[in-house]
C-alpha cells in the first residue's frame, strides 16, 4: 500500500459529516459573489446588448443613445480594449466581436447605476447588422462539412476483418440532445481596482486561474496584477470552467476604466442564451457480434455539437472517444471525432464532459441490438465486460475489471433483479395499456485530466501559534463538497481535530497555478497537495517533538519559540500518466471509476409519460473520504443524468423564420429539470466496500462525475418497457431525451412492430472515414504534454 | 396613514423611495438579507421563497411564495419571515438542522428557499412526523440541481411537530396583518371593492394584480413596467367563497385558498390542484388572475369550462355575468372592459357526476401543459345526457369541444362512443408545433384522453 493512501486509525476522513458550510446554506448565511454586491459601495451594473442574429456582420454601433439614458455611466466596446479583445483560451472568442455568432452573442457592454439604468441603455444602444448564412442543427453541419479542431481517429486492430468475421452486423444513428446546466446560480462576476492598482476579481467560476489569466490578457497585464477569488459557487457542473472568463473580463475593464466596482451578473435567460451547454453528438456506427454476443468490432464517426467557438470541445470529444467502450471489450475499434461548427453558443463542459455521450453510443447499440441478437440485455452488458489483462482501444489497461463484476452482482442481488424481471413480465402480459420495464447498466469512467499537465495542484497551509489551522487549496467549492474533504485530510494528517482546522476561499494570490476543478479530480489533486503541505509541517513538529508526547497545542508554541517554520506549500502531481493527444493513445487515467444500477420504469401507453418505480446503485468510490458527501455526488449526479437523458429537452429555431437560431427554452418555465416528482419512489444507493484505491489520497476515488452515467438504467429501462408495448423481440429506437412524447412515439413504433432503423448487414451504413485534409494535430496548448510523454503503454 | 413598511424577520423595514416594478426578493436583497436567491425570476425556481403571513380564518399561516414576483409595495403592512428569521448558524431552526445533518445542501443555493418552503408545512396545524405527514407538493416549487432530492424528502419526513414554545408557532395563533390601504406613486391597495373601481375608473391604463404572478414574470423577463397598479388580492368583496345551490368562489382568493375551501366538494378542481403549477404558485396565483390572463394553456380554464363556469365581472355600473366560454376573445384577450374586474367565479349546480382532468406535459409536476383537458359528463340510465370538455395549449384560447360534446350527448356510455368520440377529439382546435410538444402529439393526446378515462373505469 502506498504512504499516499494508507489511511490511519481514527482519521477524521471516512466520516460521514454535513457539508462544511451546511448551517451557512441553511440559513442563507452562505455568501455568493452576487451577494457581495450589498456590501460594496458605489457598484455599477453590467448589461449586455445582445445579437438577434445567429450570424451577422456587426456595420455600426451607436452608443451616443444610451449614454443619454439616465443613470448610464459607461458603454464598453472592443475600442476600449487595452490588450486583447479575445476571451477564449484558444484565441477565437473576441470578447467585442465584429462578427457575431449566435443569437444572444454579446456586442457591447453597458454600464449603470442600477440594474435597471443598464437594461434601459442596452436597449438604447443602436446596433446594425448585415446578416450572414447560419448553420443551427448538427445535422446541418455535417451536410456542410461545417467543422473546426482537430478530428482525431482512435483505433485498435482491423475493423474491416472485426465485421468480417462477425455473425451479425447492424448499423444505425444514434443523436443525443445537449443538456443546459442550470446551476442555480448563473454567472456572476464582481470586480474593483484597489489602491496599487490590482485588479480584484470576485467570480464564480471553477478555474481561477484562468479567469486570472484570461482578465490579464484581456487589460493587457501581467497576472501578478489580476487576483481572482471564488467564494464558493452556487453549482458549476462544468459550465464554469471555461465560460466566466469573458464576464469576469468585462467586469475588470469596466472597474479599471470607471475606477469603480463593477458587478456583471447574468439574469437566467441570458445565462441560458449566452452560455455553453453540454454537447449534443451525432454518431454513425457499424458493430459486429458473434453468435454468443461478444463484440469484434465497432467502427463510429462522432459529431459533437461544438457551436461557434472551440472552448473545450476538443477534450470533451477526446473523452468521449475514450468511453465509447464503456465496460466492454472490443476487439476492433475505430473511432473517428470531429467537432462540428454551429451558430450557437459555444458549447463546454459537463459533468461527465463528453464521457457520458461516448458511453451512450455503445449502451444505445447494446439496448438496440440485443432483441436482434435474441439475447437478454443484461446477459449481452456483462458477458462483454472487460476482464483482468485487457486493455481499452487507446491502450490503457483496465486495472480492477472484477470491481465492476463485484457492483454489477451486488445490484443483481440487492435490487432482486431476476425475480422482479418476472413480476414484471407478470404485470405486462396483465395491463394493456401500462408496461413496466427494468434494465442493469455499467459504468467505467476513467480519472484525471487526459491533458497530463492539468493533474497537478497546490495547497498552503498554516498553522498559527495558537494550533489552530488554515488551510487554501487550488480546487473550488460548488457544492460537491471538496471543501469538507479538505479539512478532513488537513485533520487526519495533521492528527487533530476537525474543529482546530479553518479553510479559506479559492485566491489566486494564496496558490498559483491551479488546474480548474473538474475531471472529478479535485479531491485527488488538492488532497494529496494538502496532505503534503501538511506533512511538511508535521516532520517540523516531530523533530521538535523529539520522542516527547506533548499536546497539539504545546508542540505548536514550542516549535514557534524555536523558530520552526509552521506553514507549508503542499504539492502533488498525479504520478504514472501519459497521453499522445496525436495518436490518441497513453495511458490517460489514474484509475477507473466503477457503478452500477438497476431501475424499474412503469410508462402509459397513452401519453408516454412514464414514472421511475425503483432504482438500486452500487458505487465505486474507493475508501471514501466522506461518505455522506459522496451519496450526494452519487444521488445527485444520477438524477442530474436522469434529467439530461429523459427531460431536459433543448431546441433551438432550426426553421427558416425570423427566429432561427433562437434557442426557444431559455428560461426555468420551458427548459424543465428534473423536480422532486422525478426523485424514483425507492433509491437505493450502497457504496462498494472493499474498494481501496492504492497510490490515491487515503485510498479514495473520485466522485463527481462518473454516477452521472449510472441513469443509462433509466433510459435503458424506457427501452424495455416500450419493447413490451410491441411483439417479442421487437427492437425500441429511443431518441435522447427520452420525454414522455419520444416514449410515446417509440411506443407507436412498437405497437406497429414497424421496424428499427438499424441496418443489418455488410456494409450497412458506413460511418463518414477520416478527412484527410482536416487538422489533425491538436492543440498547441498540449505539445509540452507530448513531448514529455513516455512512450504509451500497450502500442 | 403611516409609513409603508414590512415587517421583515420582525423588524420593520421602510419601503421607500421604491419603483413600483421592485419585487420582494430585490428589496430583501437590498436590506442585506441575501439569503433568498433569485435562480430564475419567474417563479419556477423557489430559490426566492420566503414566507409571509396570511389569513387563515382568525388565524395566519406562514404561507411561503416566490419573492421574485411579488412587488415589494404589496407587502405593505405585512410580516415576512427569511431563511435568516427561522435561524442563524449557532441555532438552526429544526428545519435547517434536518436539511443540514441529512445532507440537504449542496451548493447550497437553493436551499435557504427550500428552508422555507419546508418550514411552512412544518408549521401546518395538524401534520405529523412522517411519510404520510408531510406534504411533498409543499416543497415542489423549488428545485435542486445537487442533490437529487432524496435528502431533502428525508430531512421533510424527519421532522416532528414544532416544540411548545416555538414562536413562530404561536404567531399563527393570531390573526394576519389587517388590510393595509397603500397609496404611493404608481401603486395603490385600495380597501374596497368601490374604492379599487373608481381607481379603475380614474387610471384606465391600470395594471390590476392579485398574486401578480403573471405581471412578475413580465416585469422580470421582459421589462414590462407599469404606469399604474392597483393591487386588488386583499379585497374582501373578492374573498369570499359561497357552497350553497351554486357555488360561487371570490376572484382574489388563491389557488391554495380555493382549494381549501372547497376541499372535495369539486371533485374535477380537486384532481386538477395537485397537478397545477407549484404550491409556492398556488399561493400566489388568485383564481381571478388566473382567467383574467387568459393563457391559451391554462389548467384551470379547461377545467371550469367543463364545469360550465360563469364570471361575475364587476365594474362601476354593476354587476354582469358572462359563461367562460365566451370570455375569452383572442390570443390573451378577454371581453373584460376598461375599469372592469372579475369579481367572483359561479359553478352551476348539480356538478356533474363524471369527471376527469387529464394533463400532458414533459415533467411530472409544476410544467406548463402540452395539453390539458378537462371533461365533465351526466349519465343517465347508460347514456349521456349532458357533456362539457374544457380544452388548453391546443388553440389561442382555452376551448370547448363542442364537436366532440355533440358525439357524446345521447350517445350510450361504451368504448363503442368512446371510439366515436376520441376520433373527433383529436380533430379539435388548432395545435401547432413549438417547444413543448409537435402538433401531432397534441392531436394524438386528445384522441387519447377519452381513452385513457374509459380503461381506467
Amino acid at each position: 500500500m502506498s504512504h499516499l493512501s494508507r489511511r490511519p486509525d481514527d482519521a477524521v476522513v471516512g466520516l460521514a459529516l454535513p457539508h462544511e458550510s451546511a448551517a451557512l446554506h441553511v440559513t442563507g448565511h452562505a455568501l455568493y459573489t452576487d451577494d457581495l454586491v450589498q456590501r460594496t459601495l458605489g457598484v455599477l451594473h453590467a448589461h449586455p446588448v445582445c445579437s438577434p442574429h445567429p450570424h451577422a456582420r456587426v456595420t455600426r454601433i451607436d452608443t451616443a443613445p444610451a449614454l443619454a439614458v439616465a443613470g448610464v455611466v459607461r458603454v464598453l466596446t472592443a475600442d476600449d480594449v487595452p490588450g486583447t479583445n479575445d476571451s477564449g483560451v484558444k484565441h477565437d472568442e473576441p470578447l467585442f466581436p465584429e462578427i457575431v455568432m449566435f443569437v444572444g452573442h454579446a456586442v457591447c457592454w453597458v454600464l449603470g447605476e442600477t440594474l435597471e439604468a443598464a437594461r434601459l441603455g442596452a436597449e438604447a444602444v443602436e446596433v446594425d447588422y448585415e446578416p450572414l448564412p447560419a448553420i443551427v442543427a448538427l445535422t446541418e453541419a455535417i451536410d456542410a462539412e461545417s467543422f473546426q479542431g482537430g478530428q482525431p481517429v482512435l483505433s485498435r486492430g482491423d475493423v474491416e476483418q472485426g465485421l468480417g468475421g462477425a455473425t451479425h452486423v447492424f448499423s444505425g444513428v444514434t443523436e443525443m440532445a445537449g443538456q443546459e446546466h442550470f446551476y442555480l446560480e448563473t454567472h456572476a462576476s464582481l470586480a474593483l481596482v484597489d489602491e496599487g492598482g490590482q485588479v480584484f476579481v470576485q467570480s464564480s467560476t471553477q478555474h481561477p486561474t484562468e479567469t486570472q489569466e484570461i482578465v490579464a490578457h484581456v487589460l493587457g497585464l501581467d497576472s501578478h496584477h489580476v487576483t481572482v477569488q471564488c467564494l464558493r459557487m452556487g453549482g458549476g457542473f462544468g459550465g464554469k470552467e471555461m465560460q466566466p472568463h469573458g464576464f469576469a473580463a468585462v467586469a475588470a475593464l469596466g472597474a479599471t476604466l470607471t475606477g469603480r466596482p463593477v458587478r456583471l451578473r447574468l439574469s437566467r435567460t441570458h445565462d441560458m442564451t449566452m452560455t455553453g451547454k453540454r454537447h449534443g453528438f451525432h454518431a454513425q456506427w457499424r458493430v459486429g457480434f458473434d453468435d454468443e454476443g461478444r463484440l469484434t468490432a465497432l467502427e463510429a464517426t462522432l459529431t459533437s455539437d461544438g457551436g461557434w467557438s472551440l472552448d473545450l470541445s476538443e477534450p470533451v470529444l477526446a473523452r468521449a472517444l475514450c468511453h465509447v467502450d464503456n465496460a466492454y471489450w472490443i476487439p476492433h475499434v475505430r473511432l473517428l471525432g470531429r467537432v462540428a461548427r454551429t451558430h450557437k453558443t459555444s458549447q463546454t463542459a459537463f459533468r461527465g464532459f463528453g464521457g457520458p455521450q461516448g458511453m451512450l453510443v455503445i449502451e444505445d447499440i447494446l439496448g438496440r441490438c440485443a432483441p436482434l441478437l435474441g439475447i437478454d440485455p443484461v446477459e449481452l452488458r456483462s458477458s462483454n465486460f472487460y476482464v483482468e489483462g485487457q486493455a481499452t482501444p487507446y491502450g490503457q489497461g483496465v486495472r480492477h475489471p472484477e470491481r465492476l463484476v463485484a457492483a454489477w452482482d451486488q445490484v443483481l442481488r440487492s435490487a432482486r433483479v431476476a425475480g422482479r424481471r418476472e413480476e414484471i413480465a407478470a404485470f405486462n402480459a396483465a395491463h394493456e395499456h401500462t408496461k413496466r420495464g427494468l434494465a442493469v447498466t455499467p459504468v467505467k469512467f476513467g480519472i484525471s485530466f487526459n491533458f497530463t499537465a492539468f493533474n497537478q495542484a497546490g495547497a498552503l497551509v498554516h498553522v498559527y501559534k495558537d494550533g489552530s489551522v488554515l488551510i487554501n487549496h487550488g480546487g473550488t467549492e460548488m457544492g460537491q463538497g471538496l471543501h469538507t474533504k479538505m479539512l478532513q485530510v488537513a485533520a487526519t494528517t495533521l492528527g487533530i481535530p476537525l474543529e482546530r482546522v479553518r479553510l479559506a476561499p479559492t485566491r489566486t494570490d494564496k496558490v498559483p497555478n491551479t488546474s480548474a476543478t473538474a475531471a472529478s479530480s479535485s479531491a485527488d489533486l488538492n488532497g494529496g497537495a494538502v496532505k503534503d503541505a501538511c506533512e511538511q509541517i508535521l516532520t517540523r513538529l516531530t523533530d521538535v517533538a523529539a520522542g516527547r508526547e506533548l499536546s497539539w497545542d504545546e508542540l505548536v508554541r514550542e516549535a514557534y519559540f524555536s523558530r520552526v517554520q509552521l506553514w507549508a506549500a503542499g504539492f502533488y502531481r498525479t504520478e504514472g500518466i501519459h497521453w499522445d493527444s496525436t495518436v490518441m493513445r497513453g495511458h490517460p487515467f489514474k484509475y477507473f471509476a466503477y457503478g452500477v444500477a438497476a431501475a424499474e420504469v412503469e410508462v402509459d401507453g397513452f401519453t408516454g409519460a412514464y414514472r421511475t418505480r425503483r432504482v438500486d446503485i452500487v458505487h465505486d468510490v474507493g475508501d471514501s473520504l466522506s461518505p455522506l458527501v459522496d451519496l450526494g455526488q452519487v444521488e445527485g449526479g444520477f438524477v442530474q443524468g436522469m434529467g439530461w437523458l429523459t427531460l431536459e429537452d433543448l431546441r433551438w429555431d432550426e426553421s427558416d423564420g425570423p427566429g432561427r437560431g433562437r434557442l426557444t427554452t431559455q428560461s426555468a418555465s420551458t427548459y424543465k429539470l428534473p423536480a422532486f416528482s422525478e426523485l424514483p419512489d425507492e433509491l437505493n444507493v450502497a457504496l462498494l466496500e472493499r474498494a481501496h484505491e492504492d497510490g490515491v489520497v487515503y485510498g479514495s476515488k473520485a466522485v463527481g462525475e462518473p454516477p452521472l452515467m449510472l441513469a443509462f438504467a433509466v433510459r435503458e429501462a424506457l427501452r424495455d418497457a416500450v419493447g413490451a408495448f410491441g411483439p417479442d423481440g421487437t427492437s425500441v429506437a429511443l431518441a435522447s431525451p427520452a420525454t414522455p412524447e419520444a416514449v410515446f412515439w417509440a411506443t407507436e413504433r412498437a405497437r406497429s412492430a414497424s421496424p428499427a432503423s438499424l441496418v443489418e448487414g455488410l456494409p450497412g451504413l458506413v460511418p463518414d472515414q477520416p478527412d484527410p485534409t482536416a487538422p489533425r494535430l491538436h492543440p498547441t496548448s498540449e505539445q509540452v504534454a507530448e513531448q514529455a510523454a513516455d512512450t504509451p503503454a500497450g502500442t | 396613514m403611516p409609513e409603508p413598511h414590512i415587517t421583515v424577520n420582525g423588524r420593520p423595514r421602510p419601503l421607500v423611495g421604491m419603483p413600483v416594478h421592485t419585487n420582494a426578493l430585490d428589496f430583501l436583497r437590498g436590506l442585506g438579507l441575501t439569503g433568498a436567491k433569485e435562480g430564475c425570476a419567474e417563479g419556477e425556481c423557489g430559490a426566492c421563497a420566503v414566507l409571509v403571513a396570511r389569513p387563515d380564518g382568525a388565524r395566519s399561516r406562514w404561507t411561503p411564495v416566490n419573492a421574485c414576483l411579488v412587488p415589494a409595495l404589496a407587502l405593505d403592512g405585512q410580516e415576512v419571515l427569511t431563511a435568516e428569521g427561522l435561524g442563524d448558524p449557532d441555532h438552526l431552526h429544526p428545519v435547517q438542522a434536518e436539511l443540514a445533518v441529512r445532507g440537504g445542501s449542496q451548493c447550497g443555493y437553493c436551499t435557504p428557499g427550500f428552508a422555507c418552503s419546508m418550514a411552512a408545512e412544518y408549521y401546518r396545524p395538524g401534520r405529523e412526523r412522517g411519510p404520510d405527514g408531510f406534504d411533498l407538493h409543499a416543497i415542489g416549487g423549488n428545485l435542486c440541481r445537487c442533490t437529487g432530492y432524496r435528502p431533502i424528502r428525508d430531512a421533510a419526513w424527519a421532522l416532528g411537530p414544532p416544540p411548545s414554545g416555538d414562536p413562530l408557532a404561536e404567531r399563527q395563533v393570531s390573526p394576519a396583518p389587517a388590510v393595509v390601504p397603500t397609496r404611493v406613486d404608481g401603486f395603490a391597495r385600495p380597501t374596497d371593492l368601490a374604492e379599487a373601481l373608481s381607481l379603475l375608473a380614474e387610471h384606465p391604463d391600470a395594471t390590476v394584480v392579485a398574486g401578480a404572478t403573471d405581471w412578475g414574470v413580465e416585469a422580470n423577463l421582459r421589462g414590462s413596467r407599469a404606469a399604474y397598479v392597483v393591487a386588488v388580492d386583499r379585497l374582501p368583496e373578492l374573498r369570499e367563497v359561497t357552497t350553497g345551490n351554486t357555488i360561487e368562489i371570490g376572484a382574489a382568493l388563491t389557488l391554495s385558498e380555493v382549494e381549501t375551501a372547497l376541499g372535495d366538494t369539486v371533485p374535477l378542481l380537486a384532481q386538477v390542484w395537485p397537478q397545477f403549477a407549484s404550491r409556492l404558485i398556488r399561493n400566489g396565483a388568485t383564481i381571478g388572475g388566473n382567467l383574467a390572463t387568459a393563457s391559451p394553456i391554462g389548467d384551470l380554464a379547461p377545467a371550469l369550462l367543463a364545469l360550465d363556469a360563469t364570471l361575475v365581472l364587476a365594474s362601476a355600473d354593476g354587476d354582469r355575468e358572462v359563461p367562460l366560454a365566451g370570455f375569452f376573445a383572442g390570443y390573451r384577450e378577454t371581453v373584460l372592459r376598461p375599469g372592469e374586474l372579475i369579481r367572483a367565479v359561479r359553478l352551476p349546480a348539480p356538478l356533474a357526476a363524471h369527471t376527469t382532468f387529464r394533463k400532458i406535459a414533459k415533467r411530472r409536476s409544476d410544467d406548463i401543459s402540452s395539453v390539458a383537458i378537462a371533461a365533465a359528463l351526466d349519465v343517465v340510465d347508460g347514456s349521456v345526457v349532458r357533456a362539457r370538455i374544457g380544452l388548453g395549449g391546443i388553440a389561442a384560447t382555452p376551448v370547448r369541444a363542442y364537436a366532440t360534446e355533440a358525439v357524446l350527448e345521447g350517445a350510450p356510455w361504451t368504448s363503442e362512443t368512446v371510439e366515436a368520440a376520441s376520433a373527433v377529439l383529436a380533430q379539435e382546435g388548432t395545435p401547432i408545433d413549438d417547444q413543448r410538444a409537435s402538433a401531432a402529439y397534441r392531436s394524438a393526446m386528445l384522441g387519447n384522453a377519452l381513452r385513457a378515462w374509459w380503461a381506467e373505469r
